[in-house]
């Protein structure tokens, strides 16, 4: 029994990194950039959310409502004005650049909000739990897993149901003959990276709701995220929540043995899983 | 000025500089010798990861596994089988060596962008995997035995030649050291660049398809560079402890010391260019000293720097300097052929 | 007597220091079908790429209802009223036959003369494959798609690279079939073509391309095979 319940610990803790590679899925799937900065930008969307909340003494969800919009205007920007001047065929430069804006957006976020850890307060809530059977679950981690699947169950609606849907799916296969179609590549891209800044918000909310965090905890998570979106295999947002999973029962069962070899056993499934199949779970045909 | 010319003007000022920085221990301060031993061990590294990244293509963020690795050979090399730290550095680099393979045959399988991903995860798996070796402190990490660099080999001969104390003495023997390990790098990249290999890893990076129909195993030449540069990071994350004397972990594998920092340095100065990352461990410098009492305000600026950089001029400042200029150091072309 | 609904004058084109362009001069008149007929390598191409605006032009060099276009970027281009038929097809792999269709609409939808169902009375096998990924599909129908894709946004000037190339002859037969019904919607088309003899039989003007340079210009019956030939592959000395 013991193992079922560090099993499914593990499933739902795959939710909170499903989450957070979940945009970094969406913006590789459509323009092949590489995020350095994504764990940072989830940070940063945690001190929007808790600024809002202890400015007008919101429940953190209504923050994060509220820092959506923010954080899909500054994604909008920074894909506008600096990500689509470097995107090309060479990988260096966006590579470069997005760790460079870790490096600002943390070492920023350190002058502005001091290295002391954080949290954002839902309240009862956060210590609740349900009985699921053999097993007893947390509330707060059974949300972030059901999050996680509405938000890539709605990113996939968005991709494969809507007219957006097929400009990203189309730009990605060819942005010159669609610019052919009217379609205009660097907008999508803006729009993508907008998107996936508000799906950053909603990971933020979790990782702020669940635990502490601090400015400098970005690249950690971020370890985590490209974990999971590799393992999924490039492109496919049901194969990252799959990825996510996979990290996440590895740390659960690795911490089940020994604490200090959780984030271990994450790296070491990832390095097995990519031995067996370079290209991921669920590689895009197409690639 | 003619290409011959220039090239020995290029080997008087090279020649120069040496004998000056040579020079730093006999007339110099103590603490003038301990920044200057840092700038060049992170010279070091940038030198070997400006070969990766500026010349093959390689984009690893994982080298801080090299300098963490060899760092802990050398100190088992002491503390675990009695060697002289000096032994301690061979053993250092020839463990990154043994590293550098594994590491290859994963991360070799991951294509462009997710190549960095992937030794930034092997390096963080070995700094996970080396905070259970008990026997060196595990997660604490541990300090070299008192008086183990006063004792080094080398040490009593300087002390002789320069005078003052075993410390300063120490310090002025690692400081010889990574001036010679930087003097090499630079020469063994300067010849291996204008080697057929480095053409054929130059003709890669221009064009892969190309450089395959005319005979170039890219994957075997990239892996060469690999381990190679495995090699040289290596042994400087060995010096660079011997001089620190503490090694933890968190220290030796710090993704933010020998790799963020090694790549402000090579992009600021110039990527892919054999005298950007001598301009950019300088600007570092600078900004370093200029900057030392703000703190992260120092880290925002070198992200700041390094991000106009790939906007505005990507080949960094010696690119900007040698465009407006036309000059051209260690220039990587060959002459023509001498008539005889 | 209105002016050509598409006019090229003096158009010159680089590719860095190689010029491809010297000084091209077209007109397009409403309503009709012109042929641009040339080797591989004359200039047909970077002529259909200047006009959608991949390649950069001067402003004036390439007008559109007398308005000039030619600093326009590709998606404006298609906005001011011409779409393409690129060479090679280029249908989206990640998009079913239908999808490849509708994004055909994404931003222009014109006069609505072409719907998809209008698409699909055009080539009925498109219907039956519809929910196919559009590269599951045989050349011939392919193209289909490429043609159906870039007449969805009504466009007044329908460009045509190379539709013929890498078809049977008799799927070529079966695709030019359809330009008549084609012309009824009141698009102008360009066909550039390799193969002479499709493209003659629907063209109202032809013009021959050679080295970058329009070597020849008339109606189909005021030129000689032989004029054409000479044209074409250059005035053996």
């Amino acid at each position: 029994m013991i193992w079922l319940d560090t099993i499914v610990q593990g499933i739902l803790l795959g939710g909170l990194y499903a989450l957070f590679a979940a945009g970094l899925s969406l913006v590789f799937g459509i323009m092949r950039l590489v995020n350095l900065a994504h764990g940072d930008l989830i940070v940063l969307a945690a001190f929007l959310i808790l600024t809002v909340v202890s400015a007008l003494g919101l429940n953190p969800f209504v923050g994060a409502l509220l820092a959506m919009p923010v954080m899909f205007g500054a994604g909008w920007l920074l894909q506008t004005y600096v990500l689509n001047r470097v995107l090309g065929d060479d990988i260096l430069p966006p590579l470069l650049v997005t760790f460079g804006l870790s490096v600002v957006i943390q070492n920023g976020l350190l002058e502005g909000f001091s290295a002391d850890s954080q949290k954002l307060s839902a309240g009862p809530i956060e210590a609740a739990s349900l009985p699921l059977g053999p097993v007893t679950v947390g509330v707060m981690p059974l949300l972030t897993l059901i999050s996680a699947v509405l938000v890539i169950f709605a990113l996939n609606q968005l991709f494969y149901r809507t007219r957006l849907g097929r400009a990203f799916r189309a730009t990605s296969d060819d942005a010159v003959t669609a610019g052919l179609m009217g379609i205009r590549p660097r907008n999508v891209f803006a729009i993508a990276t907008g998107i996936a800044m508000v799906v950053a918000t909603i990971a933020a909310l979790y990782l702020g709701m669940r635990a502490n965090f601090d400015p400098t905890i970005g690249p950690a998570r971020l370890i985590y995220a490209f974990e999971a979106v590799i393992i999924g295999g490039l492109g496919s947002l049901w194969g990252t929540l799959a990825g996510g999973i996979v990290i996440g029962v590895a740390q659960a069962l690795g911490a089940a043995v020994n604490p200090e070899w959780q984030i271990l056993s994450g790296h070491i499934a990832f390095i097995l899983v990519l031995l067996v199949r370079p290209r991921g779970l669920f590689p895009r045909a197409n690639d | 000025m003619t290409p011959s010319m220039k090239s020995s003007a290029t080997k008087i000022v090279a020649l120069i500089a040496l004998i000056g920085l040579a020079l730093v221990p006999v007339i110099g301060s103590r603490a003038m010798v301990q920044d200057l031993f840092m700038v060049l061990t992170m010279l070091v590294l940038a030198l070997n990861w400006n070969m990766l990244a500026g010349f093959a293509g390689l984009v690893s963020v994982g080298q801080q596994a090299f300098v963490g690795i060899g760092a802990y050979g050398m100190f088992a090399a002491v503390i675990l089988w009695g060697l002289d730290p000096l032994i301690g550095i061979v053993v250092g680099g020839v463990v990154a060596v043994a590293l550098s393979i594994p590491v290859a045959f994963f991360a070799f399988r991951l294509n462009g962008a997710y190549f960095a991903i992937g030794t930034w995860v092997a390096s963080e798996t070995v700094r996970l995997l080396v905070a259970q070796w008990k026997a060196l402190g595990g997660g604490t990490g541990t300090s070299l035995p008192k008086g183990t660099t006063k004792e080094m080999f080398g040490v009593d001969v300087v002390k002789d030649l320069i005078g003052g104390s075993s410390s300063a003495a120490a310090d002025a023997l690692t400081y010889w050291l990574a001036l010679a390990l930087a003097a090499a790098t630079l020469l063994a990249g300067y010849m291996f660049l204008r080697s057929r290999m480095g053409l054929g890893l130059q003709a890669i990076r221009d064009n892969a398809e190309a450089a395959k129909s005319v005979g170039v195993d890219p994957t075997r030449l990239k892996a060469l560079v690999f381990v190679l540069c495995a090699f040289g990071t290596g042994i400087c994350g060995a010096l660079l402890f011997i001089q620190i004397t503490r090694v933890t972990p968190d220290a030796a594998f710090s993704v933010v010391d020998w790799t963020a920092f090694v790549i402000f340095i090579t992009v600021i100065g110039g990527i892919g260019t054999l005298p950007g990352p001598i301009i950019g461990v300088i600007v570092f410098y600078v900004l370093q000293r200029a900057l030392a009492d703000y703190g992260t305000v120092y880290l925002i600026v070198l992200g700041l720097i390094g991000i106009s950089v790939m906007l505005f001029a990507r080949k960094g400042l010696w690119g900007v300097f040698s465009g407006r200029t036309g000059i051209e150091l260690l220039s990587l072309r060959h002459p023509a052929p001498r008539r005889p | 007597m209105t002016g050509p609904v598409l006019s090229v004058e003096n158009l010159t084109a680089y590719y860095g220091d190689f010029q491809a362009l010297f000084g091209v001069d077209l007109a397009l008149q409403k309503g009709q079908a012109l042929a641009i007929i040339g080797a591989n390598g004359a200039g047909k191409s970077t002529l259909m790429r200047a006009i959608t605006g991949i390649l950069p032009s001067p402003r004036d060099a390439i007008r559109l209802n007398g308005q000039p276009i030619g600093h326009l970027s590709a998606p404006e281009v298609l906005e001011a009223g011409i779409s393409m038929v690129p060479e090679g097809r280029k249908l989206f792999p990640s998009l079913s036959v239908e999808e490849n269709l509708l994004i055909g609409a994404h931003v222009r939808t014109g006069s609505k003369y072409w719907t998809l169902d209008g698409i699909y009375d055009l080539f009925p096998i498109l219907a039956e494959r519809r929910y196919n990924p559009g590269t599951a599909l045989s050349g011939g129908q392919q193209q289909m798609v490429a043609i159906g894709r870039a007449l969805m946004s009504n466009p007044d000037v329908l460009l045509c690279d190379e539709i013929s190339l890498g078809l049977a002859p008799v799927v070529i037969r079966d695709i030019y079939a359809s330009f008549p019904k084609i012309r009824e919607s009141g698009a102008s088309v360009i066909v550039v073509e390799q193969d002479i003899g499709q493209a003659l039989k629907i063209a109202d003007h032809v013009c021959c391309m050679m080295e970058g340079r329009v070597t020849l210009s008339g109606a189909p019956h005021e030129l000689s095979r032989d004029a054409i030939h000479d044209a074409y592959f250059g005035v053996s000395a």
